[in-house]
């Protein structure tokens, strides 16, 4: 019986295009793979066009958006290859695996590259501490992501972590992967020729994550437990054998070209690698190793982990199958590159799929979902707050570093093995997340951000902070920034509502992009993350890739000074609008968001910079989540230093000390130094708020770290 | 100059090895060869054996109990019996004991979690090849990364293990005191490290090769590669 395109997740006029296209009807397994491969997940058609509007070059960038992950160039001949992408739906219904998979699948995005991977991040946004069931995911995904990376051996360096009841049932797992490769090794998967051969080596492929993509483009069900087979099982011993193995049959130089087998599997990495070489490509169903019988569709959309698509000239693949036989890995040929443009499958000799290789991957027509602003925003002026006394101030500070969002995250990160490859030179639990890289002695310098309360607020302007707030930190640390890789993670597009949001979003990504030279490279998409009982909150995450100044050592947020003064750069008040204070102390007020500045941002970088270059401070911290009172906490519990505020200078408004938005960084500055710190910033707003001193964090006299305050959030201190 | 060389054993899975070469070769600037497990015989002049860190075989099964079985493993068991020194580090340790180089095993940690961190272990004996630089009651500070850590003896066993010495390494606080606060991951008596009656064959849960570079955090792992470099320059000197 043939299939209904609509169940195949195909809308009518899609499947019109498609009969046209043909000039026939498509067989089943061709409908079956052309509803995977023209899903939301696959072809980006709801959002194609958008993100052509996202800036991908600079200086930097030596591979931009288009292959399997971007790549910037960090000097002597060699490149970081890095992505994120999400890993959402899996996770919600099988957290473990979901996250597990999530982060072996970004592994083999940055080996498609040639690359060898030396470093993970995740963005974690899970549902409330208080919900049992979203704090068993929680505790899943994390189980998962350290189950897979510390096998691996890749160590997870950093990330963010932040809880709200919108992702109750909804948790977004985006996994960020960093690879090292030298630059005239990049591998492409544009660069396959007629005649080559098509060479599958990892796992046995089963009926795992069949359509898998097409699950990840809808909504999730009220039952989740039904689409337990659209999840995949990761085995991260296996990717550990893969990874070696692939990097040595390169470093062999017998690889033409290679695509990880990720959603729809064998047919996007053979049609995605046929379509950009411009050539055809004819897979032997038959020739595939199974471990169960298997429909040739099936075998065709298997999202089976632990796989990678190699093309090779005939003359090398003794010595390719030897080197996978000593990995003791499975490796077949599975077919052969042709030259007639087509994506071919045959099962016994017959051709069971045969499709334009084009159609297949970049076929889908683009939607354009309508846009409309949601409900006017209130138009009122903003009442200006009340000034806090020192008791409410301490009472305020004590809340928000009580919020699992601001706590500290040791409980989680100690879970995975940071260290492992010995470069991480600052580890987890820091503002910035930086690794050495022994080949050309330089210190890479990596961030993630994700604020999906300033985006709800204003998308345009919080979309734009969640980039600034990946960026300073970097700066404040002493990194120029090389480019950036991003995951757009919102609810269904075709509410026109959300999809203004999405827009609106993507505007503000953009805007950063261009105005601070600051280039997407690469980057994922991950719509439709809602179930019955409510939707995600807009949630662009962004990561951001610097190089450290090899001359000198990076700034770090915090440091055990003895005396010496404490500064706030930038302006006064920050702003209250989506803050840890809104949220947390005056949940229901109306604060009104920040607004993007480009030229102050520009400068503050610039002196941010110098202040590292001229070695003028002794630590510094970008101030963000928490604002200005919560940045001083941290760096006094985790120095155990003490800071005495001068009262004279600060105004006690929560504007001023909770409030958030805009580039704001407090800097310890040793007495000598003074004159030196306060050059590089003349022309700024730049106060002396306060001085080092032997304990606590005193304010007009009053001390806002009292013991119990210091005792649970100080972490574990070995 | 005769120096040491180092064989460093490489399982599938196995995911120290390339650290604890770049740590031997940063210290004390001598060789290291990376050894498949599938060989039968080590490089000849092989001064220290090493099993490395990782997964070897995935932990499948058991942890350590499937790299135990490569080809390998009878040279290193000769190397062991020559005298010479054999360390095992983190999934090394667990493959020495299903070996049965040491005795033991070792258990999930008690807080059933994976902990990465630095810790501070306290060195117990100075006299063995692995710990010649260090003083006795000298406290480290070293990384450790493992799931299973919790070493395991029956209790008349583990008696009879400290009444003959044999704990070299014992987790504690930076000041040096031992006891169940200090122990991350709940072996007894604070355990971290043991080495073999004849005192050749070091099993230890921290990483030294972690703690080589003051960049990376620690330079406390240094003196130990330093340690097993004497031991040997001065037997070949013999």
């Amino acid at each position: 019986m043939r299939p209904d395109h609509r169940a195949a997740g195909l809308s009518d006029a899609e499947y019109g295009e498609i009969v046209r296209a043909l000039g026939r009807e498509p067989e089943h397994a061709e409908l079956m793979i052309l509803g995977v491969m023209w899903s939301e997940h696959c072809s980006y058609k709801s959002t194609r066009r958008l993100l052509s509007t996202l800036p991908t070059n600079g200086e930097a960038v030596v591979q931009g958006p288009g292959e399997n992950a971007g790549i910037v160039d960090i000097g002597e001949g060699w490149g970081i290859a890095f992505k994120v992408e999400s890993h959402n739906h899996p996770s919600a219904v099988a957290p473990y695996q979901g996250a597990a998979t999530g982060v072996g699948g970004i592994i083999r995005d940055v080996l498609a590259m040639g690359a060898r991977p030396v470093a993970l991040l995740d963005g974690l946004c899970l549902g409330e501490k208080s919900c049992p069931e979203a704090d068993a995911l929680a505790d899943g995904i994390v189980k998962g992501i350290a189950g897979y990376g510390n096998a691996v051996g890749v160590p997870t360096i950093g990330g963010k972590t932040l809880y709200d009841r919108c992702y109750n049932g909804n948790p977004l797992v985006n996994a960020m992967c960093l690879g090292l490769v030298p630059i005239d090794g990049i591998v492409s998967s544009r660069t396959a020729r007629p005649g080559q051969l098509a060479v599958l080596i990892g796992s046995r492929t089963g009926r795992d994550g069949i359509a898998g993509a097409a699950f990840a483009s809808s909504g999730l069900a009220d039952d989740t437990r039904s689409s337990r087979p659209q999840v995949q099982i990761g085995d991260p011993f296996v990717e550990k054998l893969l990874v070696e193995c692939c990097l040595e049959i390169h470093s062999k130089g017998l690889i033409v070209a290679m695509q990880d087998m990720g959603a729809a599997g064998i047919t996007s990495s053979s049609s995605e690698i046929a379509a950009k070489s411009g050539t055809g490509i004819r897979i032997d169903a038959d020739l595939v190793p199974l471990r169960e019988e298997m429909e040739t569709w099936e075998i065709a959309l298997s999202e089976s982990q632990e796989r990678m698509l190699l093309i090779a000239e005939e003359g090398a693949l003794e010595e390719i199958g030897s080197i996978a036989d000593r990995w003791q890995l499975d490796w077949a040929v599975i077919g052969k590159v042709t030259d007639d443009g087509l994506f071919v499958m045959t099962k016994g000799g017959r051709e069971v799929v045969s499709l334009p290789a084009e159609m297949v991957g970049g076929g889908c027509p683009p939607v354009q979902w309508p846009s409309c602003k949601p409900s006017a925003e209130a138009e009122g002026q903003e009442r200006p707050s009340d000034p806090l006394d020192p008791g409410g101030t301490e009472r305020c500070l004590f809340t928000i570093l009580e919020n699992p969002n601001l706590a500290e995250r040791s409980r989680i990160y100690r879970q995975y093995d940071y260290m492992v490859q010995t470069n991480t030179v600052v580890p987890p639990g820091n503002s910035v997340s930086i690794f050495r890289v022994r080949e050309n002695r330089s210190l890479v310098a990596v961030t993630m951000e994700v604020d999906p309360w300033k985006c709800s607020l204003d998308p345009f302007a919080g979309a734009a902070e969640t980039f600034l707030k990946a960026l300073r930190p970097l700066w404040v640390s002493g990194a120029n920034h090389l480019g950036m890789t991003n995951c757009l993670n919102f609810p269904s597009p075709e509410d026109p509502g959300n999809h203004w949001i999405l827009e609106r979003s993507v505007s503000g990504l953009a805007a950063v992009a261009r105005d601070l030279a600051c280039p997407v490279v690469s980057g994922n998409v991950s719509l439709y993350n809602e179930n019955p009982s409510g939707k995600i909150l807009p949630s662009p995450l962004v990561a951001v890739v610097g190089l450290q100044d090899c001359n000198n050592p990076p700034l770090r947020d915090r440091e055990s000074i003895e005396a010496g003064s404490v500064f706030l750069v930038g302006d006064i008040k920050g702003t209250l609008g989506g803050s840890a204070f809104s949220r947390i102390i005056t949940p229901g007020a109306e604060h009104k968001p920040g607004c993007y500045d480009p030229s102050k941002e520009k400068d503050f970088m610039k002196r941010a910079l110098k202040t590292v270059r001229k070695e003028a401070a002794s630590a510094g911290r970008a101030i963000a989540g928490g604002g200005l009172m919560t940045s001083l906490a941290k760096m006094c519990i985790t120095a155990d230093i003490g800071i005495g505020l001068d009262s004279t200078v600060l105004d006690t408004t929560p504007e001023c000390l909770f409030g958030e938005w805009g580039p704001r960084a407090v800097y310890l500055v040793p007495e000598r130094s003074t004159e030196l710190f306060l050059s590089c910033w003349e022309g700024f707003p730049v106060r002396r708020i306060g001085e080092i001193t032997p304990g606590g964090l005193t304010l007009e006299g009053h001390e806002m770290l009292p013991e119990e305050t210091r005792a649970g959030k100080a972490g574990r201190k070995l | 100059m005769e120096t040491m060389r180092t064989s460093v054993i490489v399982f599938p899975g196995s995911n120290c090895d390339r650290d604890v070469m770049h740590a031997i070769s940063a210290s004390t600037g001598t060789m290291t060869d990376l050894v498949w497990h599938e060989h039968r015989t080590l490089p000849r002049d092989t001064g220290l054996v090493i099993l490395p860190g990782g997964f070897s075989y995935g932990d499948y099964l058991r942890c350590g109990a499937m790299a135990a079985k490569s080809p390998i493993i009878d040279a290193v068991i000769k190397h062991a019996s020559s005298g010479l020194p054999v360390l095992g580090i983190c999934n090394g340790f667990q493959v020495l004991t299903e070996i049965g180089l040491l005795p033991g095993a070792l258990l999930a940690n008690t807080s059933l979690d994976f902990i990465c961190d630095f810790c501070h272990v306290r060195v117990e004996r100075e006299d063995t090849p692995f710990t010649g630089h260090y003083r006795k009651g000298e406290v480290l500070r070293i990384p450790i990364a493992h799931y299973e850590g919790r070493f395991y003896l029956p209790e008349e066993q583990l008696r009879t293990l400290e009444e003959e010495g044999l704990v070299v390494f014992r987790y504690c606080s930076p000041e040096g005191v031992t006891g169940e606060d200090f122990t991350p991951n709940g072996s007894p008596n604070g355990i971290a490290g043991i080495i073999n009656r004849k005192g050749n064959v070091l099993g230890m849960m921290p990483h030294p090769e972690r703690a080589t570079e003051s960049l990376l955090g620690s330079l406390d792992g240094a003196p130990l590669w330093g340690s097993v470099n004497s031991w040997i320059r001065g037997r070949l000197g013999e």
